[in-house]
């Protein structure tokens, strides 16, 4: 990368004529923006195929070299830049979430296609992870099915831009500036279904509520949680029924809890409940129409 | 032909399907009835009988090589478990389909690992995903998903998390038209489930062995782990999921007494995407796409395997026109060029595993690009190409190749097609087999690294049921495009490539001749091309059905592909009217079946021969995962 002390040049702090090839007057920050956005080596870590694209990138017809993105290193100890590049699937994302917690900071995250970024044309897979994001920062998405190695290179540099928008003086901005290093991501485990550590009260609960359900709905066979909460819509004009008959179905608004675990699974019990109250609807309406007839 | 038996009219390792099939009747009478399904062919077999018919079928009537062995769960269509296997002759011809019935509740159906290697990994596949026992099999783990996964994912009754409804297109999307995040009617917001009785607490275990549990690796690993007694010298070495040689997330446990590989184990599924789950909740038209990313070196002849396999079943039929010669050519010209990419792209990977990093593939790679932009301006995808329909194409030739980047320094391209492709095809690729040639072939480094090494003999080779340029590699003359010809093959001018050696120098040769032999293919094509010019690709000037409806019936469709042989077993269980749906929708992957002899291939060597063993196979995970 040519060194453009112009472009450092940041302060209103005059050089003198003569020197101003030769010296600038900066911010910390921006000086290690410049530093880090233009060394950012990836990780060799090549997922599915939107790998294949990515070697396309960092080979000679696209090159990323030209911007910054050097050379590819196979551990994680000399990376970066995680490019997740293809499906996560339940069984790789343990490895991945352990690189990830292996990169040195400051680290970044870019989803790379469909896949990693929300699933892609395999999401409803079993053994598929809908995005990295459910597990780790993602920084930047590049949307494509694979993406071309432009698209790929547009992702880049935009992770670069983000850099450059990033201060020392803000301390939620760039965490590696603060004290100490991060807390690792916890790694999932490989249970029934895998497991995220920071799910596990939420999923000990959900298995004693759904063992009560089964006893009350009468059920015997249903091995799954999910499915027993899907059997409980099927019964469920229930569900509407317990709600107050005066309240607006879709709206039901339940007390949030204190911590923000606490509060996103409020919210997503509220989605259930309404797409609990959305079925009964139909249902509803369906029997209606079906007297109709 | 009921006495064939007392006098044979010709040898029996050679007597027709037919033939073969009434010698086994009269045999083993009793053990084996004709599947008289509508559409179905073959025989079905006592599963008491099976392991003496397989002895049979391999032994006296000469089908030595097994092709693909995969299961159907028929809930509702009979409500039994069914094992579906095809044996072909290595000296060509079509297959000998026999299958074997067990019950849901219970199924087990005896391992024919004895009599084939090759059904080793899909037997281990068909426990995985269907549960189906297999008495007799030396290792029956899991192979695609992990131990302690809850149940069988594959069984018609067992349902993935963001399950909508059975089949698509879904009444939330059409014709209904709402779209809906699937995390947001999960309760966990991911794509999890979980059985009830889920124990939490005995989950945490985290100890290195955990890591090497389950594998069935044959080895303490506990003892040799132990690194404080003097009494052990055997290592185990974990390689991957992440490493810069397994061409992707794959993984090998070895076993090494010093750097000599004493045992190796290959651990999948870490690309698992569940094709065969979602490929059934497909229609048969949106599983096009899909098979672009199994092999996604060469979607183009994955693209054709599949609509082989669903012609085959449309055939059956009323309503159902052939391709045309045009399409024909069409197909074979892009399969050829996707077979160049793919050779091109392993050699230089496998360059890469044994020591030339990455300088010899920025070459091969540039080659790939001039072929990506012709399927680019064709398909519309440089990668995914998603070209083929049944009965007919995507789409003609265009009339000129244009630039679709506008990167700066990518010179403007402004091409007449069919002069790009005479360039290409006569002057180009050839050019660059010359130097590759000319760098490689009789390198030194080259040779001493890969003369004798990862040594495959032909009969292990047609036993493990290898496939493509390793069974090639291994001195076995099969090549489907002549052994079961399909297409216009047939009326085509080429040779097998064949090497005797079966060492990883051998494959290298195989590919390297494979390509000129794709060129030599492509050379007879341009003037076909030429020919049929304007002539359409479909047969009524039209394309055909959108949502074709598919006759009941089975059909197993196969082609050449650039790994291997990449077969696809299709199940339509359709009414009266056929189905749009598959009921069953199988990938024979080569690249998954060419990995149940590398434990073999590599025992003796060296750790730092490994990689290049692994890359000589050349795998690609998307299809060994699927
Ligand atoms: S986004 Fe598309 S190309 Fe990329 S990994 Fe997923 S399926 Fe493959």
């Amino acid at each position: 990368m040519e060194l453009n002390l112009q472009e450092l040049n940041a302060t209103e702090f005059p050089v003198p004529v003569e020197l101003e090839d030769n010296i600038a007057i900066t911010s910390l920050s921006q000086l290690y923006n410049w530093g880090r956005r233009n060394s950012m080596w990836p990780m060799l870590f090549g997922l599915a195929c939107c790998a294949i694209e990515m070697i396309a990138t960092a080979s000679s017809r696209f090159d990323f070299s030209r911007f910054g993105f050097e050379v590819m290193r196979a551990t994680p100890r000399q990376a970066d830049l995680m490019i997740v590049s293809g499906t996560v699937t339940k069984k790789m994302v343990v490895p991945i979430v352990r690189l990830y917690n292996q990169m040195p900071e400051p680290k970044y995250v870019l989803a790379m296609g469909a896949c990693a970024s929300g699933g892609g044309p395999f999401k409803e897979g079993y053994n598929v992870v809908s995005g990295m994001d459910k597990y780790l920062p993602v920084d930047v998405y590049v949307p494509g099915c694979p993406p071309t190695p432009q698209a790929l290179l547009y992702g880049m540099i935009a992770l670069q831009r983000k850099i450059d928008g990033q201060s020392i003086a803000n301390g939620d901005d760039v965490p590696w500036y603060g004290v100490g290093s991060a807390e690792p991501t916890p790694v999932p485990v490989l249970g029934p279904d895998i497991i995220d550590p920071r799910q596990m009260d939420m999923i000990r609960r959900q298995a004693e509520s759904a063992a009560r359900d089964m006893e009350a709905l009468g059920l015997r066979e249903l091995p799954a949680i999910t499915q027993i909460v899907a059997a409980k819509a099927e019964t469920a004009e229930a569900v509407a029924e317990a709600l107050p008959a005066d309240t607006d179905a879709l709206n039901v608004v339940l007390p949030t809890g204190g911590t923000p675990w606490q509060e996103a699974e409020d919210i997503r019990e509220k989605r259930r409940l309404r797409a609990l109250a959305r079925k009964a609807l139909r249902a509803t309406r369906r029997a209606a129409q079906a007297e109709g007839e | 032909m009921e006495n064939l038996a007392a006098a044979p009219e010709q040898p029996i390792e050679t007597a027709s399907i037919d033939d073969a099939i009434a010698y086994l009747k009269s045999n083993h009478p009793g053990a084996i009835k004709l599947d008289d399904r509508a559409g179905y062919e073959g025989i079905i077999v006592d599963p008491d009988h099976l392991v003496d018919v397989a002895r049979v079928i391999r032994g006296e009537l000469g089908f030595d090589y097994l092709s693909s062995a995969t299961a159907v769960d028929y809930l509702g269509e009979g409500d039994h478990m069914e094992m579906v296997y095809h044996a072909y002759r290595t000296g060509g011809g079509g297959a000998l389909v026999f299958k074997a019935q067990t019950d849901r509740e219970n199924p087990a159906i005896p391992s024919l690992t004895s009599v084939w290697r090759g059904a080793d990994f899909q037997e281990r596949e068909a426990w995985d995903l269907y549960g189906i026992r297999f008495p007799g099999h030396p290792n029956l783990k899991r192979i695609l998903m992990w131990e302690g996964f809850h149940g069988h994912p594959m069984r018609k009754d067992w349902r993935e998390a963001y399950y909508e409804e059975e089949l698509k297109p879904f009444d939330s999307r059409w014709p209904g038209g709402h779209v809906h995040r699937s995390e947001e009617k999960n309760v966990f917001g991911k794509n999890v489930n979980y059985p009830t009785d889920i124990d939490l607490n005995r989950l945490m275990d985290s100890s290195e062995s955990a890591v090497y549990e389950s594998l069935g690796l044959g080895v303490d690993v506990e003892r040799i782990m132990d690194k404080d007694g003097f009494e052990t010298n055997e290592l185990v070495v974990n390689m991957g999921p992440h490493h810069p040689s397994t061409h992707g997330v794959f993984r090998m446990v070895l076993t090494v007494d010093g750097e000599t590989v004493t045992s190796l184990e290959p651990v999948m599924g870490y690309l698992h995407r569940n094709h065969e789950k979602i490929g059934e909740r497909n229609t048969y038209l949106h599983n096009i796409p899909f098979t672009d990313r199994l092999d996604y070196i060469s979607s183009m002849g994955n693209n054709h395997g599949y609509v082989l396999a669903v012609e085959q079943l449309m055939s059956l039929g009323r309503k159902y026109n052939p391709p045309t010669y045009r399409c024909e050519a069409l197909r074979v010209m892009m399969v050829e060029l996707s077979r160049i990419v793919n050779h091109l792209w392993a050699i230089g990977f496998w360059l890469n595993d044994i020591g030339a990093f990455f300088t010899p593939v920025l070459y091969f790679i540039q080659e790939r690009e001039r072929i990506l932009d012709f399927f680019e301006a064709v398909a519309g995808s440089r990668m995914m190409c998603n070209y083929m329909r049944f009965g007919g194409l995507f789409g003609d030739l265009p009339e000129r190749i244009k630039s679709v980047s506008n990167l700066t320094n990518d010179r403007v391209r402004d091409y007449n097609t069919m002069q790009f492709l005479t360039e290409m095809i006569n002057e180009r690729i050839p050019r660059t087999i010359d130097e590759l040639e000319l760098l490689l072939t009789q390198n030194e480094i080259v040779l001493e690294r890969s003369v004798d090494v990862g040594v495959l003999s032909a009969e292990d080779a047609i036993n493990y049921s290898a496939a493509g340029p390793l069974l090639r590699g291994s001195g076995v003359a099969y090549d489907i495009r002549r052994a079961d010809p399909y297409s216009i093959y047939p009326e085509l001018d080429f040779d097998i490539a064949v090497e005797e050696e079966g060492d990883m120098y051998a494959r290298y040769r195989v590919r390297v001749t494979e390509l000129r032999e794709s060129v030599r293919i492509l050379r007879q094509i341009l003037p076909r091309l030429e020919a049929t010019k304007g002539e359409s690709i479909w047969a009524d000037g039209k394309p055909g059905a959108y949502q074709p409806r598919v006759p009941h019936g089975e059909a197993y469709g196969r082609v050449e592909n650039g790994k291997g042989e990449l077969g696809y077993y299709v199940v339509s269980a359709g009414g009266r009217g056929g189905s749009s749906n598959p009921w069953r929708y199988h990938v024979r992957a080569p690249s998954f079946i060419n990995l149940t002899p590398l434990g073999r291939m590599s025992q003796g060597y060296k750790v730092a021969d490994i990689v290049g063993i692994l890359g000589s196979i050349d795998i690609v995970l998307g299809e060994t995962d699927r």
